[in-house]
């Protein structure tokens, strides 16, 4: 462990070192590589193109909680980046270090910058104010889950490929016939815990925690255990049962296997669309996430993963400027609109929505704008604003575990939800001792 | 008439040993001792506050179900790994040793995995037995066996002790051979005229006189099961299915660098500092004394 945190403060000075320039230099630590790390470094390139008193060095450090973990480690050494991109599960760890980050909104102000906060899609920016509505982190790169469906699937089975799968139990009939056509893989999901819990308590306006998710306060409670959550969890038990929901993995290991065609429905982020435009050599098309028609007032809006950009403390008012003025580069509405189109990323501004509608971007590429109809439509509730746990990434891990016990059979539902949650609190328990 | 060398001057010795001391103190004792201290507060992440909680971290560990399960999940894969590289490179040393022609060819393709760092070799066991694209499941599955180590908790802690075990065996083929052939011709000679067969030779003559080489690795095995597995299973498992394959080591990292819980991570790198102590002395005072040298 020693060696580890000693590691992360060797990369950290490492990255300190850079070429000397009159520009004041604002360092970046994100956690993309691939595609997505190309297009994050020419919207820096473009930043320190734009103008002359600034020069951003992103630096990649590895995935999103070692990006965290560098960031801490580079704290405690006094060594920390300007801005640091923090995954949404680690909000709560962020907020509660006041000491180290500097909320978003102070930044802003302080820059005399223009900054108005009305102007970000309230689903998006909502993950990441207060409950008093200042932003505290600037929404990055945020995502919804969705339905892929593979429309040859359906049509082999004897489906009609354009039919309604707005609700689960519409879905149930589409795998019953999938099942009996041989299909193996009629449903799979990415990330279980955030589309089939998290997203899914939102989606039915039910609590996942008391203290309004925990945005009200470190001493929240899970409360995922609910009637909703307990029938919905038992239903794909069922159906993992019967071989018509394929288990894949705690990631998005299913996706390989939608995209190669061998499955015929799939739960998976927006932000999966580039890759599943790419490889599928099937008719693809992207749905709404299905809800349970029996439960009241569903759909309410889905919540969204990804993650945002946090300022560090302790650095000089010039850097600040410099870090608001990249934040209000990186708002403006052609950049967030290219983003979203490149990436399937969310826009996180109204008018980045507008602009790609008007390009007719979604008329070519249908489906994409399913995602912000699905999260924009009605107002947030203290229920579908969003989730701010403590150890929230670890709880994950323990929902993810007590979720196998459902799929292999050796649990029920109730079991491993109950079972979840009491020991989903300990953490939070800890969480709150720490952060008292 | 022993022999012995003595230093004139008083202070040399220490001069001398000095260099190693302080690499010792600064990458052992002060790290360990840091451990220690950690281990009876509850720190926030970024250090900007702290809590004195005594043995409220140790309380909280054991207090855990699944803490309490971990050190039997360790212990079965430790032994697991012991065992199964210390054979498998016994027995492929014992053949490489009845080789004549082509013997160095063989000897250096077996010492090759031994290159390849832990997190490669697990992801190349994944490779092979991903559930969906991997070619030996489904081999597995074209025999009606179906595999699936995201949900079954023995194929999980199978494929992770596989892998690490198969790392293992080119560095325990190395020394074992080397043993082979340190043993003197003429013992094993004079056994076969006597009509003894090769097994009998194998367990009365040879597996005796190999006694150091294998408790010497026995120890080194069981080090690297514990703790240079890690790679490996966070490769492969991440620890899972529900906690199958979360040995202590693994438990560390997640929750002081998944949870970001300091505090209980510290307590648990103490436990497992005590642990090892108690598994050494234990090796060196009751195994090592049927060692034959």
């Amino acid at each position: 462990m020693k060696k580890l945190i000693a590691a992360g403060v060797v990369a950290a000075l490492l990255s300190g070192v850079a070429p000397a320039s009159a520009a004041t230099q604002i360092d970046f630590w994100h956690a993309f590589t691939g595609r997505l790390g190309e297009l994050l470094d020419e919207q820096v390139a473009k930043f320190n193109a734009s103008q002359t008193d600034y020069t951003v060095v992103a630096t990649n450090k590895g995935n999103y909680s070692e990006t965290l973990n560098a960031g801490i480690a580079a704290f405690r050494a006094g060594e920390q980046p300007d801005i640091l991109q923090v995954f949404e599960v680690g909000t709560a760890t962020m907020m509660a270090a006041k000491g180290a980050i500097k909320p978003v909104y102070e930044v802003m102000a302080e820059s005399g910058l223009p900054f108005d906060q009305s102007v970000y899609l309230a689903a998006v920016a909502g993950y990441y104010t207060t409950t008093e509505g200042q932003m505290l982190s600037l929404p990055y790169n945020s995502s919804t889950p969705v339905l892929y469906v593979n429309k040859d699937a359906l049509k082999a089975a004897g489906l009609d490929p354009e039919m309604d799968l707005s609700t689960w139990e519409q879905v149930g009939t589409a795998l019953d016939a999938l099942k009996a056509a041989g299909n193996k893989c009629p449903l799979t999901t990415a990330w279980q815990s955030w589309v089939h819990l998290e997203n899914l308590s939102a989606y039915h306006n039910v609590p996942f925690a008391t203290k309004e998710n925990g945005f009200a306060g470190v001493d929240t409670e899970l409360t995922f255990n609910g009637d909703v959550q307990v029938k919905h969890i038992d239903t794909l038990g069922q159906w993992a049962k019967d071989g018509k929901f394929i288990y894949s993995g705690r990631r998005n290991e299913g996706g390989a296997p939608f995209r190669a065609g061998e499955c015929a429905l799939f739960t998976e982020s927006s932000a999966g669309y580039a890759g599943v435009k790419k490889e599928a050599t099937f008719d693809f098309a992207i749905r709404p996430l299905p809800y349970w028609s029996s439960v009241e007032g569903a759909p309410q809006n889905t919540i969204i993963g990804g993650a945002s950009l946090w300022v560090m403390q302790g650095q000089t008012p010039e850097e600040y400027k410099g870090v608001a003025a990249f934040f209000n580069f990186l708002s403006s509405s052609d950049i967030q609109a290219k983003w979203h189109q490149d990436t399937g990323y969310l826009p996180i501004t109204m008018a980045a929505y507008e602009a790609t509608k008007a390009s007719g971007f979604y008329e070519a590429n249908p489906g994409t704008d399913i995602s912000i109809i699905q999260m924009t439509g009605k107002a947030p509730t203290a229920n579908s604003k969003g989730l701010r746990l403590g150890s929230f990434d670890q709880i994950r891990g323990i929902i993810d575990e007590e979720l196998e016990g459902v799929w292999n059979g050796s649990k029920t539902a109730k079991d491993a939800l109950d079972s979840a949650v009491s020991r989903g609190n300990e953490l939070l328990r800890r969480f709150e001792q720490a952060n008292r | 008439m022993e022999k012995r060398v003595v230093f004139d001057n008083r202070w040399l010795p220490y001069l001398l040993v000095a260099p190693q001391l302080l690499v010792t103190f600064v990458f052992f004792f002060w790290p360990a001792g840091q451990a220690i201290y950690q281990s009876a507060f509850i720190p926030d992440p970024f250090g900007l506050k702290t809590q004195f909680v005594g043995f409220g971290n140790f309380e909280y560990l054991f207090g855990n179900r699944y803490y309490r399960e971990s050190f039997l999940t360790t212990a079965v894969f430790s032994v697991l790994v012991t065992i199964s590289a210390m054979s498998f490179a016994l027995w492929l040393a014992v053949l490489a040793d009845r080789v004549i022609k082509g013997s160095s060819a063989y000897r250096t393709l077996l010492i090759w995995p031994y290159a390849v760092a832990p997190a490669i070799a697990g992801v190349l066991w994944l490779f092979m037995f991903n559930p969906f694209t991997g070619i030996i499941a489904w081999m597995l599955s074209q025999m009606g066996y179906v595999w699936n180590h995201n949900l079954d908790g023995g194929q999980a802690m199978a494929l992770v002790v596989a892998a690490s075990a198969w790392k293992q065996i080119s560095y325990n083929f190395l020394f074992f051979l080397a043993g082979l052939q340190a043993i003197p011709k003429s013992v094993i000679e004079a056994a076969a005229i006597d009509g003894a067969s090769f097994w009998r030779r194998f367990w009365t003559i040879v597996f005796p006189l190999l006694s150091p080489t294998t408790f010497f690795l026995l120890v080194v095995n069981i080090i690297y099961a514990f703790f240079d597995t890690f790679g490996v299973i966070h490769t492969i498992t991440q620890g899972g299915p529900q906690q199958s394959t979360t040995i202590l080591v693994y438990k560390v990292f997640a929750d002081g660098f998944v949870g970001q819980d300091l505090g209980s991570s510290a307590a648990q790198s103490v436990v497992l500092l005590v642990l090892v102590g108690i598994l050494t002395v234990v090796q060196f005072r009751f195994i090592e004394r049927r060692v034959h040298y």
